[in-house]
């Protein structure tokens, strides 16, 4: 029982130190803005989430501490961060980055436009 | 360009009452787990700036009509309150004193005049933090 407990402990503690190893080199690699952030806000949010997983997990069935807060925290992170996320993107969007030259489609500035014709 | 905060906005009424929930449980914890009055008071100071993020100066004096430099006084005469009513039963300034009371949903409850005084820290650092946020914030 406790064998298999630690390897479920275990894998959720790697694979949220690799998902966040994984938004580090996304914010590295990814060539604009909107893609960093996409990768930042995704990547390192699930990951974040996965190791307080494996915290509570091994808090509660190794130790039997039922630990509320670390519960709270998974909540809060999972509803924050990607509203983070979005106001980053939309704050540089309207200071003006540029997004990456292969980008084909910006629909936001065509509504832009739109919006000061009918206006 | 008019922008539109509906998504911070929404967010920010689920979010303000986990943060203060959190803030009290923190208070009330501190005597036995890390926490009291001081984290407890920035953190409910930090739910309220993040209400003054998501809407307005005067949304917010709408919601919570408070003046925070009141709330700062009466943290101080909580803190001087406990501190002087020790002097009442003959005891040094500052002597906190505690007993177990059996309370109608608690069950047997020790109940510390420490929290008082922490009740005092706490409404002082929302106080002070508060009106130094919105003092810078008003400046335009």
């Amino acid at each position: 029982m406790t064998e298999i407990v630690n390897y479920i402990i275990g894998f959720f503690l790697l694979a949220g130190g690799f998902l966040s190893l994984v938004a580090s080199f996304g914010v590295l690699r990814l060539p604009d803005v909107y893609t960093r952030n996409h990768a930042a806000s995704k990547s390192a949010t699930l990951g974040i989430m996965c190791i307080l997983l494996g915290t509570f997990l091994y808090f509660y069935i190794v130790h039997g501490i039922f630990n509320s807060k670390v519960l709270l925290a998974i909540v809060f992170i999972f509803v924050t961060a990607p509203v983070g996320g979005h106001l980053i993107a939309r704050a540089a969007y309207h200071s003006g980055a540029k997004l990456w030259d292969k980008s084909v489609r910006d629909d936001l500035k065509d509504k832009e436009k739109y919006d000061r014709q009918h206006s | 360009m008019k922008t539109n905060d509906v998504i911070l906005q929404t967010v920010t009424k689920v979010t303000v009452f986990i943060i203060i929930l959190f803030s009290l449980r923190l208070f009330f914890s501190g005597h036995y787990t890390p926490g009291g009055g001081f984290i407890g008071g920035l953190m409910t100071a930090g739910a309220l700036v993040l209400l003054l993020l998501a809407f307005d100066l005067k949304t917010v004096a709408n919601i919570l009509p408070i003046d925070y430099k009141i709330v700062t006084a009466i943290g101080l005469l909580f803190a001087i309150g406990t501190a002087a009513g020790a002097l009442l039963f003959n005891v040094p300034f500052l002597t906190h004193a505690f007993d177990y009371f059996t309370l109608p949903i608690l069950g047997k409850t020790s109940l510390h005049t420490a929290v008082l005084f922490d009740t005092g820290v706490y409404l002082v650092v929302v106080g002070v933090t508060m009106t130094i946020i919105q003092t810078i914030g008003v400046s335009d």
